[in-house]
């Protein structure tokens, strides 16, 4: 088959990467962007013949498109509360608010693409396995759950760490125990609290930080919570108006993303569904013994606030991490929307109790996953004996 | 004439050297963990743990081995756990007695390396069964070899962690700080010393590969 255009241009260098050839030691670094164009052309030569179109590829290309309407409306907002903090949103065209954010959110995913990419690249040459196209969907997310201010740096050391400690030591894409996006914020919350949690990082201020407009103040709605000053509109939230990492604000973007990952049937229903619920239900229960203003939060705000929404919806729905089974899926979403909202209310140290309880589900996932299927097995062995 | 044998014959060489490589106590039998990720925040405490856990396994092993044909088997725990907890105790007392500060950082570790897996796996394996000079060589080479990982883990956690090395600012001294550099706390805390000994069992084991095991 004759090719045009890109698939000329890598017919004609596919010689050098082969063995022997001159640049073998980037033969995965080839694959990888041949794939990424192409459907490959590997055929099985034994066993099943019928493959699903949906490849691991597709499957990660349609994640990273249901957080764009997030990552879009993310830039808007670092803008939006720049320039809010500066008091002059009335002045500022809507245009500049949001290259404002693009301008600064660009770097952060730029390395953290380079760094992921790279590093997952050299294992993939080093134990001569194809590139995986894992990294694409972490690469994305990492960036999304960062506060703005977040030192470049930093981004680049918890890429490395979550890359080599949580998904390569373990085996590489699909083998994974955590979600590698959340083990990188959850490196950097514990590595580098201060640059993670309180009033001066979600917003970005530059070398205008002297000139905030009066009684402004950065923090988020539950940092503010947790000093029992609760205040901030609800409906702000749920629009996604308010200071926090830069993809978590905007609950309403963040449902447009499940919708979709929801009719493409590649992000769980159940496991958003019973994440929603076991929030819901603790936050009721919260809620009928408050004794501080925290407490008092009405139970369905805690849907909008924090990383809540954007971990129900892209974290704990993580095809690898999350648990398999259908009834697995019901508790482990379930017990992720109770253990959030536990340690956001409960514990004073972590207002963000998403990750943490999502990072603690993901671990128990397997367990539940075991007891699942052996409970069917009893079942059926049961029902076996009866009919025997 | 032919059991007589050499003080350093390359046997009793390889009871002390090998602790230290292929039967690595921590990276390859996985014993002392605990006290491994307790005090390695900085190079100092363990420093003054390795060297307490390697007199305390030498001896310990020198003792039972003396002791090894009047101990009966059914007490033998007991005598063993003497022997350790008056080593222990002797250890204890001379830390406090010179350098107090760091006893006090090493806090009740220090007494519990009674319980430390390595020496009673000495004891029973080896120095039960072996001649005293053996036995000693071998509870060194344990202990040298706990206490290698041990700085090397304590190097790392205090270098990323606090920025110091053995309580010199290296960062600061650099200028590091000053260009935007931050400590990372996370290494002061414990789990990141047991994935600092995981990727050591890693090289380890990528550099060692008879200690993979078969599939």
């Amino acid at each position: 088959m004759k090719g045009y255009g890109i698939k000329k241009f890598y017919d004609k260098h596919r010689p050098k990467f082969e063995k022997g050839g001159k640049l073998h030691a980037f033969q995965s670094v080839y694959e990888g962007f041949e794939s990424f164009f192409y459907v490959s052309e590997a055929t099985t030569t034994k066993g099943s013949n019928i493959r699903d179109y949906i490849d691991l590829k597709r499957t990660m290309i349609f994640v990273v498109l249901a957080v764009v309407p997030t990552l879009l409306f993310g830039m808007f907002n670092i803008g939006y509360q720049h320039f809010k903090a500066l008091g002059l949103l009335e002045t500022t065209s809507f245009i500049n608010v949001f290259v404002y954010g693009l301008l600064r959110v660009l770097p952060v995913i730029i390395v953290s693409y380079l760094v992921g990419l790279g590093i997952e690249f050299a294992f993939a040459q080093i134990k001569g396995h194809e590139i995986n196209e894992g990294y694409l969907v972490t690469g994305i997310l990492i960036p999304l759950v960062l506060p703005i201010n977040t030192p470049l740096w930093m981004v680049a050391v918890a890429v490395a760490f979550s890359v080599i400690i949580a998904k390569e030591a373990f085996g590489g894409t699909g083998m994974n125990i955590w979600n590698p996006a959340l083990v990188a914020r959850a490196f950097l919350f514990f590595a580098y609290p201060a640059h993670m949690s309180g009033d001066e990082v979600w917003i970005r201020l530059g070398n205008q930080a002297g000139s905030v407009a009066d009684g402004f103040s950065g923090a988020t709605p539950l940092g503010l919570a947790l000093t029992g000053s609760v205040d901030y509109n609800v409906w702000d939230a749920f629009w996604g108006f308010i200071p926090g990492s830069i993809g978590e604000t905007s609950t309403f973007a963040i449902l447009l993303g499940a919708i979709f990952l929801i009719v493409t049937g590649i992000g769980s229903w159940k496991i958003m569904l019973s994440t929603t619920l076991g929030a819901v239900v603790t936050g009721m229960l919260i809620n009928a013994f408050a004794v501080n203003p925290f407490m008092e939060i009405p139970f369905w705000h805690h849907l909008f606030l924090g990383g809540f929404a954007f971990g129900a919806v892209f974290m704990a729905t993580d095809p690898v991490s999350a648990a398999q089974t259908n009834r697995g899926k019901w508790i482990y979403g379930f017990l992720i929307g109770v253990l959030a909202i536990i340690i956001r209310v409960l514990n004073p140290a972590y207002p963000e109790g998403v990750m943490l309880a999502i990072l603690l589900m993901n671990t128990f996932a397997p367990l539940i996953d075991h007891y699942v299927v052996q409970g069917n097995i009893r079942r059926r062995l049961k029902r076996a004996a009866a009919n025997g | 004439m032919s059991d007589r044998e050499h003080l350093f014959s390359r046997k009793n060489l390889d009871l002390l050297k090998n602790p230290l490589g292929p039967s690595n106590p921590i990276t390859v039998q996985v014993l002392g963990i605990c006290s491994a990720l307790a005090v390695t925040a900085q190079i100092k405490p363990a420093v003054v743990m390795s060297i307490s856990v390697v007199i305390v396994t030498a001896l310990a092993n020198l003792i039972i081995s003396l002791l090894r044909n009047t101990i009966p088997n059914r007490i033998r725990i007991i005598v063993q756990l003497v022997v350790i907890a008056s080593l222990v105790i002797l250890v204890d007392q001379v830390l406090k007695a010179f350098v107090y500060d760091v006893s006090k950082q090493l806090s009740v570790f220090v007494g519990l390396i009674i319980t430390n897996c390595i020496i009673m796996g000495r004891l029973e394996a080896f120095a039960l069964a072996n001649k005293p000079w053996p036995s000693f060589l071998d509870g060194l080479g344990n202990g040298a070899g706990y206490g290698l990982i041990l700085i090397i883990v304590a190097f790392f956690r205090e270098l990323l962690g606090s920025g110091s090395v053995l309580g010199y600012n290296v960062v600061e001294k650099i200028g590091l700080d000053k260009i935007g550099y931050e400590n990372n706390g996370l290494m002061v805390l414990s789990p990141m010393a047991l994935i600092t000994v995981g990727i050591i069992i890693w090289i380890h084991r990528s550099r060692d590969r008879s200690l993979i095991e078969d599939k």
